[in-house]
């Protein structure tokens, strides 16, 4: 099809860049211009140099770099830790195979992937000897899984078009199946309250976003229904969620839950936040979706119902997908936020990136260093919950304008 | 009711109120299988309204409407079942701007006709063909003009195989140069024999297509006949008065 718009037209003539000339126009225009230039660079300077000289002198990497494990699973026992593993390959297989089905953002997640992989295995490799010595196969496994992320990558361009449906279902059962994983079934099971880390971040939003997002999606339909039951129970549900902290969700969820129910069912802490996580975020995406559904033109509706069409149908082919479609940008926010956002269960107990950073500071190894190691701690915490963060931004971008080459 | 006459659409006394406002008052009509009607009549007089309440998208507060031998009523299978006989095709076009032209066309026949995918792009390809836009079939709507949005819109209701099309103001939104792509498939059409009701200001493809104009004013139609008799020789001041501001 002739969409491609000619590229060979001639540019623009572009002024030649002179340094000099450059800096005389943006920085140094007037004489106000000049000062505030000035004092800013001079602030730039001193932060920057102050950061360098903080990170490069001072010795509390060492306290992030020897709990390695714990960052990233938590107390998750050392002789389970094929567990995370193995599901680590899962998702690394699959994301090869999309980026070489789908390439796009699909791929360049892919090279991103592989890339930390390697980055962490040569971190890993620069590591002192900890102590309890850790099992010697983390470099041979980091290596493994990017290996087979390369090697789902090839398979993925060789196969084509028809793995499409394959992988898709597979990244649908990829999520019960990891949790099984995790958590081992018949006698060796994982208790959740082992679970923690990085782990445990990611569990609890990727869980929060897939289990939040059909609930959402009802919500959102239900206050548009034309049922005035339905509508007003998730009204009422919308705005009391809406209404109230995160945080007093999860205590909720935490310490009053167990009074209501009956003192033999005992709920596990980890799904306790999880459901906690998911209702509180599905309010808010209700109220995304809902944005969404209001900017469909009703000529939309119209020509579907004239079409025969049922309401069903119509929901689920027409105006559910535009509207889905002209909210991924906020959806992607909110589902960054909610990633964030996790990290309040911290507060109730459960040792998430930032419940271990917590963890790590109070090791008694650490009490010789001068002002403690909460500063590197952190730091190292606060790059992970930013590359995460800054990798769904981006992929949002790349999904919008690669949905947006045809509309309208 | 089909065997009794040839009447495809019956109106009887039918009455729409938007809250105090009386949008249709009265209006009975009879249409003839095959037959071409044209409705017109000033804005705000009722004519889309009035269409609109044939195949439900309005509904109506008194009165009787029976469409294919299928008595309208709240009953949702009796709408469904009118909405597969009759298509529409709208002032704004109303393609679905997230699928592609071959999709808008097979979208019907895949979910309400329950007919294969593959058979449903064959049929599709072969009315894109006749509206003369086969060449943008993989496009989305918004790459068209106008006028070819319109053609690919007609092209949908046809994919549904309808009895009775609804034309409201199909080329009141198209710049001037494509209101005639249009206007010819809409003759095209016409001559194949698919009733049809159209509501247009087009008086040239009234005068030329038509088998009878209908003039409506404030919610009631005022005049009806053949076109010779209409523009030459119509007999309410309303008409004459519309006429001298239209022509």
């Amino acid at each position: 099809m002739a969409t491609e718009v000619s590229q060979s037209q001639a540019r623009a003539p572009q002024p030649g860049i002179d340094v000099p000339g450059w800096l005389r126009k943006n920085l140094f225009s007037t004489w106000y211009n000049s000062l505030i230039s000035i004092v800013l660079l001079v602030i730039v300077f001193q932060v920057v140099t102050g950061f360098f000289q903080w990170a490069f002198t001072t010795e509390g990497w060492i306290a992030a770099a020897s709990n390695g494990r714990l960052i990233l699973v938590g107390r998750y026992p050392a002789a389970e830790l094929w567990r995370p593993q193995l599901a680590l390959a899962l998702v690394a297989v699959l994301l090869g195979l999309s980026g070489g089905v789908w390439r796009g953002i699909a791929q360049a997640l892919t090279i991103g992937f592989a890339g930390m992989m390697l980055v962490l295995t040569a971190l890993w490799t620069q590591l002192p000897p900890a102590n309890p010595p850790a099992p010697l196969t983390t470099e041979l496994v980091l290596v493994g899984i990017a290996a087979l992320v390369g090697g789902a990558y090839a398979a993925g361009r060789a196969g084509g078009e028809r793995l499409r449906w394959p992988i898709i279902a597979g990244w649908f059962l990829a999520y019960p199946m990891i949790i099984l994983i995790l958590q081992g079934f018949g006698g060796a099971t994982v208790p959740t309250n082992l679970w923690g880390g990085l782990m445990l971040t990611m569990l609890l939003s990727v869980s929060g976003i897939v289990l939040s997002f059909p609930l959402g999606v009802l919500l959102a339909l239900g206050r548009r229904s034309s049922l005035p039951v339905v509508k007003f129970f998730c009204v009422v549900y919308i705005e009391l969620i809406r209404g109230v902290p995160l945080i007093t969700v999860l205590f909720m969820a935490q310490l009053m839950l167990p009074l209501f129910l009956p003192s033999e069912v005992r709920i596990d802490a980890v799904v306790r936040a999880v459901v906690a996580v998911t209702l509180f975020s599905a309010a808010y995406l209700a109220e995304n979706v809902r944005g969404g559904l209001q900017s469909i033109p009703k000529g939309q509706v119209e020509a579907a119902r004239a079409l025969g069409l049922n309401v069903v149908k119509t929901t689920l082919l027409i105006t559910l997908p535009q509207a889905l479609k002209a909210v991924i940008p906020v959806l992607v926010g909110q589902f960054i936020s909610l990633f964030k956002d996790t990290s309040l269960v911290a507060i109730i107990g459960l040792l998430d990136l930032l419940g271990v950073a917590r963890a790590i500071n109070t090791q008694p190894e650490w009490l010789g260093f001068p002002g403690g190691v909460w500063r590197e701690t952190f730091f190292v915490v606060a790059v992970i919950y930013w590359i995460f963060s800054f990798t769904m931004s981006r992929s949002s971008r790349q999904i919008e304008a690669n949905l947006n080459r045809g509309a309208r | 009711m089909s065997d009794k006459s040839e009447d495809i659409i019956v109106c009887e006394n039918v009455s729409k109120w938007f809250g105090e406002f009386r949008a249709l008052n009265d209006v009975s009509i009879r249409v003839k299988k095959g037959e071409v009607v044209v409705v017109c009549g000033p804005s705000g007089s009722g004519k889309s309204t009035f269409i609109r309440t044939i195949n439900r998208l309005e509904e109506h507060q008194q009165g009787r409407i029976v469409v294919d031998g299928i008595e309208m009523s709240n009953d949702i299978r009796n709408i469904d079942a009118i909405r597969r006989e009759v298509g529409m095709v709208f002032q704004q076009f109303n393609l679905f701007p997230h699928l592609t032209v071959l999709q808008n066309v097979t979208l019907a026949p895949v979910w309400v006709r329950k007919k294969t995918r593959k058979e449903s792009e064959q049929r599709a390809l072969e009315l894109l063909e006749r509206v003369g836009i086969v060449e943008q079939a993989l496009k989305f709507p918004g790459q068209l003009s106008g006028g070819q949005q319109q053609r690919v819109a007609i092209a949908r209701v046809l994919a549904m195989e309808p009895r009775i099309i609804l034309f409201d103001e199909p080329t009141s939104a198209l710049d001037p140069e494509m209101v005639k792509e249009v206007l010819d498939v809409m003759k095209t059409l016409a001559s194949e024999g698919i009733t049809m009701i159209c509501v247009t200001h087009e008086m040239g493809f009234a005068r030329e297509v038509a088998d009878r104009v209908v003039f409506m004013d404030r919610g009631q139609i005022v005049e009806e006949g053949t076109p010779e008799h209409f523009f030459t020789n119509p007999h309410h001041e309303r008409t004459k008065l519309f006429l001298s501001q239209i022509l």
